[in-house]
């Protein structure tokens, strides 16, 4: 055979000698004619003018040619849909034709063929193959209905299609149902809301079933729908996990990766004290290792998993470092990934091998691989303390190699490790100070300049190194720029004698030469600070830092457990969620992990957590973040490689931190603010962290700092505020004003602060609110953003209320109107929560709840457990019923709940948790 | 799923295109890339063109295989100088491409051998035919080429019988869709090849840092109708779960057994089985497969010992001695030996006298190269070089790479023994014992290196 001669065709006319050739009437010249045709089409010519002769060669018994002219109408169908129309008679025929081979292939092409006349003449077709006798038929039926979906959704809702692929999932022909689940889950994605994948003990059994059957790629799509599912208990899930786990042997790497998924994911429901939640974590290691020896590609794939897998669950791997040495044949980004996880899995028992291993690879060619191993290298200094010593004498090692790439990274994680290890390694500041002249690029300057203005005492000509800098100011680009005037600053402080000509020069140029606002503003704060409080200065400037943690790019959990979700998909590797890189409304449904049910250990996942501890643990979490603002005073090189998307609220979080003591106790962990005289902070914009250096600075200088405190009684809602005055100047004339909010919540009194505020004195206020103020939804629902005003500046913070402040009185509903409610709202609007760790009984649960206005309509006592079905009316008219069960042996409440609007269900779960706990 | 799959040839240009889903063409090109296109699908080309520039054309290093440009992803696999592309705007499974990029190159290499752009001009009717039956609307389908041939043949299509049919229609969407019926030998046989690499990193001193052994189990079955078979081999599980009932076979047969780390079966074997009872039992695709992988770490033999001894004299000279000694079975012959030994940069000049083989110097490749033809166990042998230097005033010190071997061995490193591989077939008239059954071990070295 040599088709390869269809492609070189290419004289003029040559269209014209196709027509003819495609009207002949010699069978093998027909032929012949349509897979030039097909071959130009390929290479990217038009031959959409020969659409009336090909579609004349579709009447024809030789399925090949069938095939060939099929594929031509595919790709001209849709610029030609008149002409298209004239197919439909051959398609319909060929849907009733005896061999089951045409049937399918005719239902599979129409699909394709999006022109909307010919998707009308698809349904009585596609109804009949969905019923076909022969499974091959069916399960392109199967497909096709997705395909049809995506052309006319309302006409396959319409047609009842989707009830008919529901019933396919009951199909004897496992290939059937696997296509039916890839069919369905794909139609699901675009309806988020539906319950299309009605997916319950027995259809997962079904799938379960059909799992041990089909071809490898259905069990892939089995899987992946089976990810979705959300088992009743950890028994359930104990039950999917045992029939899912012999798929980690399969050949395919899919397969395995989408049953870990699963494993992944029903493992946040099993009580870590079964047995069997330990065998399973024994089970996980040995096919992830397994991966590694796939496909380059495939292998890569893996690894971005696994990365996930080890942030999320670290004693899986923790024994396999090895496995992720890098081979010397092995592919850049597989190298690069293998690093990572190398160094996420090292610890002290590992240490010593992983240090030789990191060596020898700072010595390969690839740029990028050497930087990041160096790199590592300092992160296993900072990250396991035993090493640091022996981190550092390797980094010195490298330094001396005096390649300019590997030089530059080891000053800048040299720098990490300064701050890690306080007064432990200068020794090397003088090595490090030779290499000044080759360092080119920003961060490394910056790094060197931190260095040697950090330790300005200790080196004897550093004000001449820092001069040297001096002269090229203004061709530095900011980072560094910010980095000598703060360098400058600190040597200054400390050596004021020597360097008064130096300070003037920088804070000079950094205020009267620069149009940068950051790099001006900065400038005067120090000028001022230096120049009123020398004593002051020194302790700003001087100021302990807080020291950096260990982990510095882990993933946002949230994020990470969504991740977890996608395990095998381009989400996975991406490490971002699919929203951030599709369209349109697939994907943008946010998956996350079950909450861990059966066992009285606290929940880890997000949305079960209230919000008070969520709020302590994320600073925790994300260090890089919280470091940034904590420390920016000294430090302006950003986070190594952190992770931004996402982050913005940990921002947040990191601005309570830098405020110190005068906001550490906010009630219910609600709360937010950011003072600062100087701040143009807009409302409810979130800090950017550029600002955040203004507010550490002028933290010392004078601030007042704001704090809410959640009122303690209901009945009339009122604000508690102690405003405390850190400014050197007197404070007055306070006024506030909220921002709309989800509830209207307004003041109903104007800010009444009596005597101006002197400096360092605080004052309490109650200020009481009404419901009346104008109605915008906040995220979250019951964020408020506040403005506090005096004659100095304008403070804006936020805070978050707990809910019941707007349960209201008459909020008893009657017995018949709450069951007639009951029944009217919808399923879907139930939610569930559990409220762990209460020990009450159900009567003094009731009363309880009674003092915050949720009032109990019925007590019922069914197979031991007391139900209490509960009623409650926020301010502006929702009404929230409830059904709370609670089993005397239990001290976990199951607590459902049903509103039209289902979104403040969450806040007050989280105003139950709080009253019952109280 | 995958919205598009496009070949490239190692010029960028398109050999074939198909498009499974519109919303794969949006995709807008970087304003500085002017591309001029004369085609009726811009929309689709666009695509095309983006991974072309962006991919193929690209000046550096591939970075990653999956390529995101303005919000589609490319997901490539290279195979000699051919670019399988496939191409998505959704959140798919990006494990499942690339298993079927990979499969799709195993079912073009069954049809027309070797993937170049002349077989692929070649065969493009078939390929076009192919992708339209493996992927469907971008959801894989049955792929197994012993299924695929039975209609995509390119003889043109003989008028099936009705039975034929169905029988096509069965298998391709049956439990068992990677063998057809009715296939008949005259004589039946089958053959396993236990194919293993064992890699190994040891210190000077002798010392075992890491060993590890990667395995396969190849299996060529001739076999009529749909025989059942049971692989049975000597895994340590298995040996001691029957070596319960009868107490003196597990002294005996508990040391023959070993430890397999972690294994993967190929689609035809049973895995709940395999989960509850470990037994291996499947029903085999006709002709040749990859009926299992395995990995083992634990009771490595490894074939060869190095014992380098390495002296530095003065700053111009290098001795180097360096033994390696064979530790099997003298009546089993290793093959295809090869020592690389590798020489600091500023060698000048290197005298080599060797026992056994030949051995040489090569400049290029900064190490000399010490080859044996055979070599039979419990033997040793040497090679002895004088390494001359030029004097350099680099104060770095050589970082002596370690010494790494090559070598092929008729046995199983990691000890793996077949048991048995028992067939049955009941519907037709052949037994086990009528089976002509082939087993052949194979060993060869991995990353096998000694520090020196």
């Amino acid at each position: 055979m040599t088709d390869s001669k269809y492609f070189t065709t290419t004289k003029k006319g040559e269209i014209f000698e196709l027509k003819a050739e495609l009207n002949s009437d010699k069978k093998e010249k027909k032929k012949e004619a349509v897979k030039k045709v097909i071959a130009s089409m390929t290479v990217g010519k038009d031959v959409s003018a020969l659409f009336p002769d090909v579609v004349n060669c579709m009447q024809t018994d030789n399925l090949e040619l069938k095939k060939l002219v099929y594929l031509y109408l595919m790709n001209y169908a849709k610029s030609q849909p008149d002409m298209a129309i004239m197919a439909v008679n051959t398609f319909v025929k060929d849907c009733e034709d005896p061999n089951p081979l045409i049937r399918a292939l005719a239902v599979r092409t129409m699909g394709c063929i999006r022109v909307d006349k010919i998707t009308e003449y698809l349904c009585e077709p596609l109804r009949k193959c969905l019923k076909d006798e022969d499974p091959y038929v069916r399960k392109t039926a199967a497909v096709c209905v997705a395909k049809l979906h995506d052309i006319n959704a309302q006409l396959v809702e319409d047609q009842g299609f989707l009830d008919t692929l529901k019933d396919l999932i009951s199909d004897s022909n496992p290939m059937v149902v696997a296509n039916a689940v890839a069919a369905l889950s794909e139609i699901a994605e675009s309806h988020p809301s539906s319950n299309l994948l009605d997916l319950n003990p027995q259809s997962i059994n079904k799938l379960l079933t059909a799992l041990n059957e089909c071809t490898e790629w259905g069990q892939i799509f089995i899987l992946d729908c089976l990810a979705n599912y959300m088992p009743k208990d950890d028994r359930e899930a104990q039950s999917i996990c045992e029939r899912v786990t012999p798929r980690l042997s399969h050949a395919n790497s899919a397969v395995v990766l989408s049953a870990v998924k699963v494993l992944m994911k029903f493992m946040e429901m099993l009580s870590k004290d079964l047995d069997y939640y330990g065998t399973l974590l024994k089970k996980l290691a040995p096919p992830l290792v397994t991966l590694l020896s796939a496909e380059p590609e495939l292998q890569y794939v893996a690894l971005r998993n696994i990365n996930l897998i080890v942030q999320k669950r670290p004693e899986i791997l923790k024994h396999e470092m090895k496995v992720f040495f890098v081979k010397y044949n092995d592919p850049i980004y597989v190298k690069l990934e293998k690093l990572d996880i190398m160094i996420r899995l090292a610890s002290q028992a590992n240490i010593a091998q992983v240090l030789a291993e990191l060596k020898e690879y700072a010595t390969e060619v690839d740029v990028d691989f050497v930087r990041k191993a160096v790199r590592a290298i300092g992160r296993c200094a900072i990250k396991v303390e035993q090493s640091a010593e022996r981190c550092v004498s390797t980094l010195l090692d490298l330094i001396q190699t005096k390649v300019n790439y590997v030089v530059q990274e080891a000053i800048v994680v040299i720098k990490d490790i300064f701050r890690k290890y306080p007064n432990k390694y200068e020794s090397v500041i003088a090595t490090l100070c030779e290499n000044l002249d080759s360092l080119d690029e920003p961060e490394a300057r910056a790094a060197m300049i931190w260095i040697v203005g950090e330790y300005a005492e200790r080196i004897d000509n550093a004000d001449e190194l820092l001069e040297s800098f001096l002269e090229g100011f203004h061709d530095e680009s900011t980072q560094v720029q910010l980095q000598l005037l703060t360098a400058i600053v600190k040597l200054f402080l400390k050596k004021p004698t020597e360097t008064q000509e130096l300070v003037q020069q920088v804070l000079s140029l950094a205020t009267q030469d620069s149009d940068n606002p950051d790099l001006r503003d900065r400038g005067y704060i120090y000028w001022r600070l230096l120049s009123t409080d020398p004593v002051a200065a020194k302790e700003v400037v001087l100021a302990e830092k807080p020291l950096i943690s260990e982990e510095t790019d882990l993933i946002e959990p949230t994020l990470l457990d969504e991740l977890i979700c996608y395990i095998g998909t381009l989400a996975s590797v991406y490490h971002k969620p699919p929203s951030a890189f599709v369209e349109g409304s697939r994907g943008v449904v946010h998956k996350s992990l079950p909450p861990r049910t059966g066992s009285s250990e606290s929940a880890e996942s997000p949305e079960a957590a209230p919000s008070a501890g969520q709020a302590a643990e994320q600073p925790a979490v994300i260090p890089a973040q919280g470091d940034l603002l904590g420390d920016l005073l000294n430090l302006d090189l950003g986070p190594p490689v952190s992770g931004p998307p996402l982050a913005a609220s940990s921002v947040q979080m990191g601005a309570v931190d830098l405020l110190g003591g005068g906001l550490d106790s906010l009630m219910g962990g609600s709360g937010f603010t950011a003072p600062g005289p100087a701040a143009p902070a807009g409302m409810g914009a979130p800090l950017g962290s550029g600002l955040g250096d203004l507010f550490d600075l002028t933290g010392g200088v004078g601030t007042l700092s704001g704090s809410y405190v959640a009122p303690k009684t209901v009945g009339a809602i009122s604000m508690d505020l102690v405003l405390t005055n850190k400014a050197l100047q007197v404070m007055s004339d306070f006024a506030i004003q909220f921002n709309r909010n989800s509830f209207g919540l307004a003041p109903a009194a104007p800010l009444q602060v009596h005597a101006p505020l002197a400096p360092n004195q605080s004052v309490e206020i109650s200020l009481p609110l009404n419901t009346v103020g104008s109605v915008m939804k906040m995220d979250p629902l019951n964020n408020l953003q506040v403005a506090v005003k005096n004659n100095i500046d304008v403070f804006y913070f936020s805070t978050l209320y707990p809910l019941h402040i707007l349960f209201v009185e008459d909020g008893k509903m009657e017995r018949q109107m709450f069951l007639a409610t009951w029944k009217d709202i919808p399923n879907e609007n139930e939610a569930q929560f559990q409220i762990k760790d209460c020990s009450l009984n159900a009567d003094a649960v009731s009363n309880k709840l009674q003092g915050s206005n949720i009032f109990t309509i019925a007590k019922r006592n069914v197979e031991g457990q007391d139900m209490l079905y509960q009623s409650l009316k926020l301010t502006n008219g929702i009404w929230v019923l409830a059904e709370l069960r609670i089993q005397p042996s239990n001290p976990s409440f199951t607590l459902s709940l049903k509103c039209r609007a289902p979104e403040v269900s969450q806040y007050v779960y989280q105003a139950y948790d709080a009253i019952l706990k109280n | 799923m995958i919205g598009g799959l496009f070949i490239y040839n190692h010029k960028g240009e398109v050999l074939i295109s198909r498009v499974y889903r519109d919303d794969i063409g949006a995709v807008q090109l970087p304003v500085s890339v002017h591309v001029v296109v004369t085609s009726l699908w811009p929309c689709r080309r666009n695509a095309v063109d983006a991974f072309r520039v962006n991919v193929i054309h690209a000046r550096q290093q591939v970075r990653s295989p999956v390529t995101n440009i303005a919000r589609t992803s490319f997901f490539h696999v290279k195979r000699s100088n051919i670019w399988l592309a496939a191409v998505t705007k959704q959140n798919v499974n990006a494990a499942m491409v690339f298993e079927f990029l990979y499969k799709m190159c195993d079912v073009m290499t069954a049809y027309f051998g070797k993937i170049s752009e002349e077989n692929i001009k070649n065969n493009f009717v078939l390929i076009y035919e192919l992708l339209d039956e493996i992927l469907d609307f971008g959801y894989p389908q049955n792929s197994e080429t012993g299924a695929l041939k039975t209609f995509i043949t390119q003889q043109g299509i003989k008028s099936q019988t009705k039975e034929e049919q169905s029988q096509i229609t069965s298998q391709v969407t049956g439990q068992i869709g990677w063998r057809r019926e009715g296939i008949k030998y005259r004589r039946n046989e089958l053959f396993l090849d236990v194919l293993e690499s064992v890699n190994l990193l040891m210190s000077p001193q002798g010392q075992v840092l890491s060993a590890h052994v990667s395995g396969r189990v190849v299996m060529k079955s001739y076999l009529s109708g749909m025989p059942e078979c049971k692989f049975g081999m000597n895994d340590k599980i298995v040996i001691e779960k029957q070596g319960k009932g009868t107490a003196d076979e597990t002294g005996k047969s508990g040391k023959q057994s070993i430890a397999i780390d972690d294994c993967t079966f190929h689609q035809c074997v049973r895995l709940s089985k395999f989960d509850s009872e470990r037994s291996i039992s499947f029903i085999p695709p006709d002709g040749e497969f990859e009926l299992m992988r395995y990995r083992t770490t634990k009771d490595i033999i490894l074939p060869f010992r190095v014992i380098p001894l390495v002296r530095e004299v003065g700053r111009t000279k290098l001795e180097v001695k360096v033994v390696i000694k064979s530790n099997f079975k003298p009546s089993l012959l290793a093959q295809k030996i090869e020592v690389r030994i590798p020489t600091p940069l500023n060698t000048s000049g290197v005298q080599v006298i060797c026992m056994k083989g030949k051995a040489k110097y090569k400049a290029s490749e900064n190490a000399i190269v010490w080859k044996i033809k055979r070599m039979a166990g419990m033997k040793e042998s040497q090679i002895s070089a004088e390494i001359e230097l030029l004097p350099t005033n680099d104060k770095k010190k050589w970082a002596r790479p370690p010494i790494s071997m090559n070598f092929e061995v008729p046995f199983a490193p990691s000890g793996l023994k077949v048991r048995y591989l028992k067939v049955f077939e009941p519907k037709l008239n052949y037994s086990d014992h009528d089976v002509i059954k082939w087993v052949r071990y194979i060993g060869r070295s991995g990353i096998y290196e000694t520090r020196c």
